[in-house]
């Protein structure tokens, strides 16, 4: 059977992992191709790359990353953050990555979904979102609602109808990350993942609130994802993959076994 | 040096990629020349079946890559893909393919003995040896290999199945039959485990 994926989400600026609180004091963490190296190494499943890059003259810097992670690395990994066009899209698939995702963009254009979709194929075209609880309305009636640019702005569109929608226009998988729970490190939104789980036929990748491994557990099990994010329990050394797996493996999740 | 088969499709740099880091050359192409000059050949790629024989036709890497695997027997390794297009009939595209092996590839089903199933497979699944085979030298059985599909190979003959895989149900991820070996699974992203098979395809003087 298939094994839930442990996929590391190194966040890069201008050619340095950064990791910040709420996108403020943020501090270099090392090197994204060294960092990515270690992680494949330690058993990661698969590697996530964020451009939080703020302006497009750094994007090079991107693709080279993504170019030189091709080299040493023999997992998928994908690459988000900015990408507006199927240009975008090609360049980064070009330079050696697995699969490409989208947010804010496909949130404006929901085309880009499709356009991806069929130039790639569905596997390449992940639709990632960012989730935050509100009051249900008419407009939202799960409750769950779709901001963008970093969380900083809210769209009114109900993340559950958000997520079929990804789902028909061609997204090969979801990425569904918690504002309510990232950085907090208390756990992954359980429910929420929960209920996109069962609204869509396609992998759901919880993310924000990993801080333990009884968290991965908790959202494999009760939440139902498929894949979950890891960023600060690892880049800290507060635990290795390899913990995580150990642990999930003892409590019968099936994972990936590694050498 | 080995030949990676240029039909357009994605996923050729990271094959080419995994055979350097290997330590051997490769060279990806649509030259008959240099097809016919390497010792092995790689036919890899991500793609959709109807798409990838309206290449191969195109392009007549057809009958270049028919020439030396059936004929001259070349040392001949297709995945994802690859393996799929290696077979007679896809209900992807509902298309004519090169037919080097008896069978036929179907869409899996939508459901399984225990629900609902998500099409495309993606992620890590079990790899379980049926058979022997140089590919499997120093790999552990049952091993944990990257698979992106949404179709699966039914061969005609049970013989050339080498491996299988659970997914909603019990299907051939890898196929073998005289210098031809074929993977579902993508080596080039399946670590260590991955680069170890393709490694014994690379190296084994004694591939048939």
């Amino acid at each position: 059977m298939l094994t839930k994926r442990i996929i590391p989400c190194l966040d890069v600026r201008e050619g340095k992992v950064t990791k910040g609180v709420e996108f403020k004091n943020n501090i270099d963490l090392g090197d994204p191709v060294e960092m990515a190296k270690r992680y494949y190494e330690d058993g990661a499943d698969e590697i996530v790359f964020y451009d939080i890059t703020a302006s497009s003259d750094a994007r090079g810097i991107m693709i080279d990353v993504v170019s030189r992670t091709a080299e040493s690395i023999f997992i998928p990994y994908s690459v988000g953050g900015g990408l507006r066009t199927l240009e975008d899209m090609r360049n980064v698939l070009l330079a050696g990555a697995e699969k490409v995702s989208v947010n804010s963009s496909a949130v404006l254009n929901p085309q880009i979904i499709a356009e991806g979709a069929r130039a790639f194929g569905s596997q390449c075209i992940v639709l990632s979102m960012d989730v935050k609880r509100t009051p249900a309305s008419e407009a939202v009636p799960s409750g769950y609602e779709i901001f963008i640019n970093g969380g900083r702005k809210a769209m009114g569109l109900d993340a559950i109808a958000w997520c079929k929608r990804g789902e028909e226009l061609g997204a090969g998988e979801l990425v569904v990350n918690s504002i309510d729970c990232d950085g907090v490190k208390q756990g992954y939104d359980v429910e929420l993942t929960r209920e996109v789980a069962r609204a869509v036929g396609i992998p759901v990748i919880a993310s924000g609130g990993g801080g333990t491994p009884d968290h991965l557990h908790r959202i494999f099990t009760e939440g139902e994802a498929d894949a979950a994010i890891v960023a600060s329990m690892i880049h800290y050394g507060a635990y290795t993959i390899r913990d995580i797996k150990h642990y999930l493996q003892k409590r019968g999740v099936v994972v990936r076994k590694t050498d | 040096m080995i030949s990676i088969i240029d039909y357009e499709g994605g996923n050729l740099t990271s094959v080419k990629r995994a055979v350097n880091y290997l330590g051997f050359e490769a060279e990806i192409t649509q030259d008959r020349r240099v097809i016919e000059e390497s010792d092995r050949i790689i036919f890899p790629g991500v793609g959709a079946a109807g798409a990838s024989m309206d290449v191969l036709r195109k392009t007549g890497l057809d009958q270049i890559v028919r020439d030396q695997v059936i004929e001259r027997k070349k040392p001949f390794l297709a995945i994802c893909i690859g393996i799929q297009i290696l077979f007679e009939w896809s209900e992807e595209d509902d298309a004519e393919c090169l037919g080097f092996l008896k069978g036929k590839v179907r869409r899996f089903p939508d459901h399984g003995p225990n629900g609902p199933i998500k099409i495309p497979q993606i992620g890590w699944n079990q790899l379980h040896q049926v058979r022997e085979h140089p590919l499997y030298e120093n790999v552990a059985n049952p091993s944990d290999v990257y698979f992106v599909n949404s179709f699966y190979c039914e061969p005609e003959d049970p013989g050339v199945t080498i491996g299988e895989t659970e997914y909603g149900l019990r299907f051939t991820c890898a196929v073998a039959k005289e210098n031809i070996v074929a993977t579902q699974f993508h080596l080039e992203k399946s670590g260590p485990i991955g680069l170890r098979m393709l490694k014994n395809f690379c190296r084994n003087e004694n591939w048939t």
